[in-house]
Parts: C-alpha cells; sequence; structure tokens
C-alpha cells in the first residue's frame, strides 16, 4: 500500500476542501450531533483538537462512535483505534462502534505522511493513530468528568469514570447524559496519559477486548459496499478497454438497450457502462453490446516480450543510483568468488474477494459516494471534479471492504470515477459500478513486475566483500501527483524498498535501478516494494551462505552486528523452530528476515516435497513491531500475510497475450486455498519502542523462506516466480 | 412464477428462470449475506445450503431451485450453526469478512455430515472456499472449536 515516504511529499496532492467534513459530519451522523462545526474548523493549528469534533461522538443513548483515520479492510484498524481510544476514555467496549471519518485533513490527515493528506496505507494505521486517538480518549474523558463535576457540583477529583459511567460516591451518570454540556468546554490541553503499566486495554489479549465486528462478519450482518440498498438503486458493469490505452471508437447498445431492466448504455471516460435494475440484467445486456476499439495507443506486447527487454536492461548499467557505498567495483574485482543470479517477478492481481465497486448519487447539486474510501481527500475531489460541483458538496460514505491489500488507494480512483460519471450520466440517479470477477483482473492496477540481477563476491574466508543489485521494472508512484515526493534522483523509492538499505553489513553495496515504462497500470501490492525485493536479497544471502560453508542463522546474525532488533527477531525464531534441532527425514527448512515499514519479521518455513513443489506445513514467525496494541490481530496478519505471501510465490501471475490479460478468475489466476495453509506459529518480540505497523509486514519474509527451504530440499534455487511456472519443473 | 423456499419463507418471484441463484437473492429478494466472488464456483463465497447440502449459488439458476429448500447465511438456524458462529466470533477468524458467510456454511455443511472432522477431512470440504485474507488456519481450529463443542 501507500509507503510512509509520503511524509517528505512536498507539493500538495489535489485540491481538498477542508469545508467538505462539516456537510460530511452531518451526513455521517444521525441523531445528536457534538461538537461537529465550524469551531473545529477554525481551530488553531497546534491547539488540541476537539475530540468531539471529529474523532469521538457519544449520543444521548450513549453509545460511542469513533470516527477512524483509516478504513477497515480487514487488517483490524477499527480495533486498534478503538483499543486507543477506549484505553483512555473507560468508556464499556459494548458501547462502542468505529465508522469511517473524511473530510478533514486537519483531524484525520496521516501522521506518517506527513499529516496534510488523509489515507490508509503502508501500514501506518496504528503508529499514526496511536497518540492521537489516546489523546482523544483521554481528552474526551477529562471533559465528561468536569461536564458532571458542574452538573453534581462536586470537585472533579472526586469523580471516577469505569465502564462507560461517571461516578460521584454513590452517584452515577451516563456519558449520554453530560455529553452536551462536556463538547462545550475547553479542550484541556497536554492531557497526560496513562503509563503503559497501567494499561488495561493495550496489549491484552482477545479476551479482554473482542473483536466487535467478529459476530456481524460471521452472520452476514456485514455491509460492504456491494451490499448497500439505496430506493432506485442501480447496477452498472463496464466494458473496459480490451488492451490498456485502446480507446472507445464506436458504440452499438441498440440491442442491449431493448433488453429487460436495461436503463441505459453511456460511454465514460474509462469504458462504456451497462446500466440496469439488477445486475443479471447489467451483465446479460453487456453481451448484447458491441464496442470498436481505437487500438492506436494500446499496450500490445506480450508479458514474455515485456520480460525479455527487462532481462536486457538488467545486463546493462541501471539509470539511477539508488545505493553506493565503499566502491563494489573494487571490492568484487578483488573477491576470491563471485556468485550472480536473476531473478524474474510477474505481475500479481490483489484479487481482493470484494470485486471492485462504488455507488454514487447526484442529487441537487450533492454528491454521494459509497465505497473503499483509502484515500478519501483524494476520491472527494475527483467526485467533485467530475460532477462538476464544489468538494464541499460531496459527501462520502466509508465503507468496510472485502479485503483490498493495497488495490483501493488509487490516485485516479478509477471506480470510484466510474460510479460517478455513470450517475452524472444517467442523471444523477444512484447506481452501484460493480466490476465482475474478470473485469477486476483484468482492469488492470497490478504488482509491477521486476527483473533483478545481483552479484557479489565473498573473500577466502566466506565474508561478504561487496553486493550489488540492479532492479528493473516500472514506477509505481511515476505520473502521479506522489512522484515529487517519492522519485529522488530518478529512484521510486517503492521500486528499491527493502533492497536499497539493508540491515547487513555489507562494507560495498551498491543498488541501480532502471525504470521502464509499459502501457500496464501498476500500483502498490501488500507490502509493495518488499514484495520482490525481499526474495532477491533473502534468496541470494542464502546461496552467499551456502558459498561460504556457514549455516544461514549464524551467517545473517553475523552480518547483523550493529542492528540488535533485526538479531534479536531472528534468534527468537530460530529459538521457537528449533534450527539447532534435526528435522525429521523429508522435512526441510528455510529461513529469511526482512523489515518493512519498520517491523522486522523473521520467518522459518519447514516443507516438504510434493511432486516438484514444496508442501509448506509450518511456519514459525518472530517480530518486532514496538509496542504490540492488539497482539491478537498481530498474529492474524502474521497469519494472513504468510498465506497471502504463500499464495502468490508459489501459483500466481498476470500475463498478457499481445497486450491482452489472460487470467480472469481463479482458475487461470491462482490464489491459496485452506488445503494449502501451513501451520503458523507468531511469536511477538516484547518492546517498549513505538508501534509500527503489520498489515504488510508479514508478506516478504515467506517467499525466500520457502524458496530457502526448497533449495535445502533439492538444492535448486527458484529464481522466477512463482514456483508453479512451466520452466521451473 | 418459479417458487422456493428461503430461510423458511416461501418465495413466488417473476424472475428470469436463468437468473442464478445469487443475484436472485441479492437482488429479487434482498439477502445480501451471499456475496459475489467470482461468478464461477471458483471462490465459494456464493455458498447457501439447497436441502441442507452447501452449493454455489452462482451456479444454480432460479429454476433449478423451484420447489427446494434454500438456507442463506441469514437463515443459519439449529445447533450446528450456532456452534459453528460462536467458535468463530471466538476464535475472532474474520479479517476482512467477505468469504465468511461461505465459510461458515460450508463449515456447517461439514459439520451436519461429520461431527469429527480431522483436517484433511476440513481442507477437503473447504478447498473451495477462497479466503484473500488468509484466516484458514481459524477457520481449522474453529471448526474443530464447533465439533468440540457438539460433541
Amino acid at each position: 500500500m501507500i509507503p510512509r515516504f509520503l511524509a517528505d511529499r512536498t507539493m500538495p496532492g489535489p485540491a481538498v476542501s477542508r469545508r467538505g467534513f462539516l456537510l460530511g459530519a452531518a451526513a455521517v451522523s444521525g441523531g445528536l450531533m457534538i461538537g461537529f462545526g465550524p469551531r473545529a474548523a477554525r481551530a488553531q493549528a497546534g491547539a488540541a483538537p476537539n475530540p468531539f469534533a471529529g474523532y469521538i461522538r457519544i449520543g444521548t443513548d450513549n453509545t460511542v462512535t469513533i470516527y477512524s483515520a483509516h478504513m477497515d479492510m480487514g487488517q483490524g484498524i477499527y480495533h486498534g483505534i478503538a483499543t486507543l481510544v477506549n484505553e483512555e476514555l473507560m468508556a464499556d467496549w459494548a458501547q462502542i462502534r468505529v465508522e469511517g471519518g473524511w473530510g478533514n485533513p486537519g483531524l484525520y490527515g496521516n501522521v506518517g505522511w506527513g499529516g496534510t493528506i488523509q489515507g490508509t496505507g503502508g501500514s501506518t494505521g496504528t503508529p499514526s493513530s496511536f497518540d492521537r486517538y489516546r489523546k482523544a480518549g483521554a481528552a474526551a474523558r477529562l471533559m465528561l468528568i468536569q461536564a458532571a463535576a458542574q452538573e453534581w457540583n462536586v470537585p472533579a477529583a472526586e469523580i471516577e469514570v469505569e465502564k462507560g459511567m461517571l461516578r460521584h460516591k454513590a452517584r452515577y451518570m451516563s456519558f449520554g447524559n453530560v455529553v452536551v454540556r462536556a463538547a462545550a468546554l475547553p479542550v484541556p490541553q497536554d492531557v497526560p496519559l496513562k503509563k503503559p503499566e497501567d494499561w488495561i486495554y493495550i496489549g491484552k489479549d482477545r479476551q479482554t477486548l473482542r473483536k466487535y465486528d467478529s459476530l456481524a462478519k460471521t452472520t452476514g450482518r456485514q455491509n460492504f459496499t456491494i451490499d448497500v440498498r439505496l430506493p432506485g438503486l442501480l447496477t452498472a458493469v463496464m466494458i473496459h478497454p480490451p488492451r490498456f490505452g485502446a480507446k472507445v471508437r464506436q458504440v452499438d447498445a441498440t440491442r442491449a438497450k431493448a433488453m429487460r431492466g436495461v436503463v441505459d448504455v453511456v460511454q465514460v471516460p474509462r469504458g462504456v457502462a451497462v446500466v440496469a435494475d439488477n445486475m443479471w440484467r447489467a451483465l446479460k445486456a453487456r453481451e448484447a453490446v458491441t464496442v470498436e476499439w481505437d487500438e492506436s495507443g494500446a499496450e500490445t506486447r506480450s508479458t514474455a516480450e515485456i520480460m525479455a527487454s527487462y532481462h536486457a536492461l538488467a545486463r546493462q548499467p541501471g539509470k539511477a543510483i539508488a545505493t553506493d557505498t565503499g566502491n563494489v567495483g573494487t571490492a568484487l574485482g578483488s573477491a576470491a568468488k563471485i556468485l550472480e543470479a536473476t531473478f524474474e517477478f510477474p505481475y500479481l492481481a490483489h484479487a481482493a474477494l470484494e470485486p471492485m465497486n462504488a455507488i454514487a448519487r447526484i442529487e441537487n447539486g450533492r454528491v454521494e459516494v459509497w465505497g473503499g474510501h483509502q484515500m478519501p481527500d483524494v476520491y472527494q475531489a475527483i467526485a467533485a471534479g467530475i460532477a462538476g460541483v464544489a468538494p464541499d458538496k460531496v459527501t462520502l460514505h466509508v465503507m468496510k471492504t472485502g479485503g483490498g491489500f493495497g488495490r483501493r488507494a488509487v490516485i485516479d480512483g478509477d471506480v470510484i470515477a466510474e460510479a460517478v460519471a455513470v450517475s452524472k450520466a444517467i442523471g444523477g440517479r444512484p447506481v452501484r459500478v460493480q466490476w465482475t470477477r474478470e473485469d477486476d483482473m483484468r482492469a488492470g492496477r497490478y504488482r509491477p513486475a521486476y527483473v533483478h540481477h545481483l552479484k557479489a563476491g565473498l573473500d577466502s574466508a566466506g565474508n561478504i566483500v561487496g553486493w550489488q543489485n540492479h532492479i528493473v521494472g516500472q514506477s509505481i508512484v511515476g505520473g502521479t501527483p506522489f512522484e515529487a515526493g517519492m522519485v529522488r534522483n530518478g529512484v521510486d523509492i517503492t521500486s528499491v524498498e527493502g533492497a536499497a538499505k539493508l540491515p547487513y553489513a555489507f562494507p560495498n553495496m551498491r543498488v541501480e535501478l532502471t525504470t521502464t515504462t509499459t502501457g500496464v497500470p501498476v500500483l502498490w501490492w501488500r507490502a509493495v516494494g518488499s514484495t520482490h525485493t525481499a526474495y532477491a536479497v533473502e534468496t541470494f544471502l542464502d546461496e552467499l551462505a551456502v558459498a561460504a560453508g556457514k549455516d544461514p542463522v549464524a551467517f545473517r546474525l553475523d552480518l547483523l552486528k550493529d542492528h540488535p532488533r533485526h538479531a534479536a527477531v531472528l534468534k527468537l525464531a530460530a529459538e521457537k523452530a528449533g534450527w539447532d534441532q534435526p528435522l525429521p527425514p523429508g522435512r526441510f527448512r528455510g529461513v529469511a528476515v526482512a523489515e518493512s515499514f519498520d517491523t522486522i519479521v523473521a520467518e522459518i518455513a519447514e516443507i516438504s516435497l510434493e511432486g516438484n513443489q514444496p508442501k509448506v506445513h509450518r511456519v514459525i514467525c518472530a517480530l518486532d513491531c514496538g509496542i504490540a496494541v492488539n497482539p491478537d490481530n498481530i498474529r492474524a496478519q502474521m497469519e494472513g500475510g504468510i498465506g497471502f505471501g504463500l499464495g502468490a510465490i508459489l501459483k500466481s501471475r498476470i500475463t498478457l497475450d499481445q497486450g491482452r490479460v489472460v487470467e480472469g478468475n481463479f482458475d487461470g489466476y491462482e490464489v491459496l486455498r485452506i488445503d494449502e495453509m501451513p501451520m503458523v506459529d507468531v511469536h511477538i518480540l516484547p518492546s517498549a519502542e513505538a508501534p509500527t505497523g503489520v498489515g504488510e509486514p508479514g508478506v516478504p519474509p515467506i517467499g525466500p523462506a520457502v524458496a530457502n527451504a526448497y533449495f535445502a530440499a533439492t538444492k535448486r534455487r527458484i529464481r522466477a516466480l512463482p514456483f508453479n511456472r512451466p520452466e521451473n519443473s | 412464477m418459479i417458487r422456493f423456499s428461503v430461510n423458511g419463507q416461501q418465495q413466488e418471484l417473476d424472475l428470469e428462470p436463468d437468473m442464478p441463484l445469487l443475484w436472485v437473492l441479492r437482488d429479487g429478494i434482498g439477502l445480501t449475506g451471499t456475496k459475489y466472488g467470482c461468478g464461477q464456483a471458483l471462490c465459494g463465497a456464493c455458498t447457501v445450503l439447497v436441502d441442507g447440502q452447501p452449493a454455489r449459488s452462482c451456479q444454480l439458476r432460479l429454476i433449478d431451485v423451484a420447489g427446494r429448500q434454500v438456507t442463506t447465511i441469514e437463515g443459519a438456524g439449529g445447533r450446528v450453526a450456532e456452534v459453528v458462529q460462536q467458535a468463530w466470533a471466538r476464535l475472532d477468524v474474520p479479517q476482512c469478512g467477505y468469504c465468511q458467510s461461505g465459510q461458515v456454511l460450508a463449515a456447517i455443511g461439514l459439520l451436519t455430515e461429520n461431527r469429527r472432522p480431522t483436517d484433511p477431512d476440513i481442507d477437503a470440504a473447504l478447498a473451495g472456499n477462497l479466503c484473500r485474507c488468509a484466516t484458514y488456519s481459524r477457520i481449522r481450529a474453529a471448526v474443530h472449536e464447533a465439533a468440540r463443542a457438539l460433541a
């Protein structure tokens, strides 16, 4: 997803109205409105924001609604933010609900990205929220106490708060009874927060705080964008260009328009939309539409051709330098042994189980958009631009999504732009644009394909004297407003993260990048650059350990002497895996360590062979993510990250045949199934450091850990992914 | 007019006979707990019970369920459903939750037939139900926990 380097962004994103939140707040919250209003908008920079002006709403019915600055795609950030707020607020857990906040970058701006734009990604949810939401909870509690003190005419110091009730001696009052008075009080400055030793929720397991949405998600009651019901809601399916970059030349929808339930067939900038009164009828009608395409500007190459060009480029010097320390040329020239390897990584689809969708309605000059608003400020501006209204006329409904993995953070707003454009084309009627699985897989936005060429030298004692890596592939942020902050000296940081800066003590190191251009739209995919860099680095390092005749764990520990946190994580994994103990016959293991988004993860995979493919039985995962806010959610994210990454390295790839995406569904684009899921043991290193994110960092180490185990089993290195491609058999 | 039963209620719908049950349930009746994921019986998100057996509603046409009993996640009930859903919530199985209606119904189908499933039994019964969040190890644990509760 979006890396944290956005913190360094120097240019503003698309125009965003800071007034938008006024309308937004009014629409989001039914019932009593506390504190949302111009007062909050005028809050001075630097002053503590009124917690009731956008973070927390307490209803007279005593419900506590927390507005999350981050959308929840399954990573559990709503649970995390509720934990942080309630550690200080001390409401009853059963009172609490969480909804998506939006429309006020001053309140919701991602701290990890510099605080000027709201967004979810780069595993920043917890670090960005840790202080902000605890402070909001603490300030709200103090304001409630103050209000109760006035109401009862007693000293505030004598009032206690427990489980959502204010108590003075034998008298009790609910939060709801005093919230109107509380919200109007001055906001206390520099509110003291609880000391870690006093925490009752942070760091505690799920017996303490059950995830409040698990039951709804088990009983079919959790609503996603696909489930939203509105009066008169129509369904649109899209016809996208068959090749990236193709444009509509001519549409013949005569037959389709006469079909049952069809409302219209309209051309929009991203394709043609078939609008009907239900999904099935829209799909049937889509088959009856003929579109003639102008493919003069389209990408017409096959992936084989694209990758061949990458391999050729990888053999030449890189166009940009990401890292250059010492003198690699000299070091390699004097090395006792040189190793070289070329890796190939395919395009990958996110393939979230809820195919992309969004709903738009334009009524009386006001626009409403329901969707997975991962970059709400951007989407608000896009919707406004398409509808031709000011951004403050746009209301967003932030939905939970059926997965995401980075796919819902798109700078051009793709499906959101489609929904608004379609609604506009049909007179503002409410419409859900719903992609099919095939649309989702073939309409683009993939993890870019890459080729890495690595070369390293060992001295006669088996020490690495030089390390060189040349990465070839597309830039994710190139050509977007993120480019200014995230491309430096020709290096897109997302292309080289996990490769350009390593914890290993290499005396001479050079990392080069050649950024390519293709017509294939790309995007961040859970763990972004580290999804490929960690594989190349950690399998090549394993190769060097073998060449040096050293144990892979000991070899790494030696190189991690300046990075005690990394070393501690690796040691913990090795200890829990019984690295020193022999394995039963037929079992093999491999290790990998990767830091991504400031979280350090080591994974040890135990495999056997099934034919020529690895069967992964068990994965031992150790991590250091600073303070563990929700330990069980951290375990869940590691389990999920491991399964997500494992499926990809074993089986997933998107290919193009003369520009057309071949894979359309889960038969061609295979992902992990339950019978392939290993047992996962997660061990969290205790820490008092500031928390770092966990949504993505579980992914990078699993590929190389399995590949290294596979080498232990077969003496074969898998250098072109996925494992099951024909050339690997 | 095609007649069939959904969650114990008789339905009489004037919809195309070839409309997939998935869209009949979602768009025709408004039961949105059954999810669309692939439309090709490749992901299991649309799993429902037809006469008690797990089935992919994207591959059944309305005409195929005439006169039959369909149970969706909204109508899942009885002892097996109860323990399965409790185990799911207790272990916090769901992440995004999108596939879980299908997973839960597939688990109910399995435990109705087999009160003591092994890991391979679970894998075999649920291999058609994708979870992109890869909550699979908790799904296995929850099925075992439900089986213990039923014993």
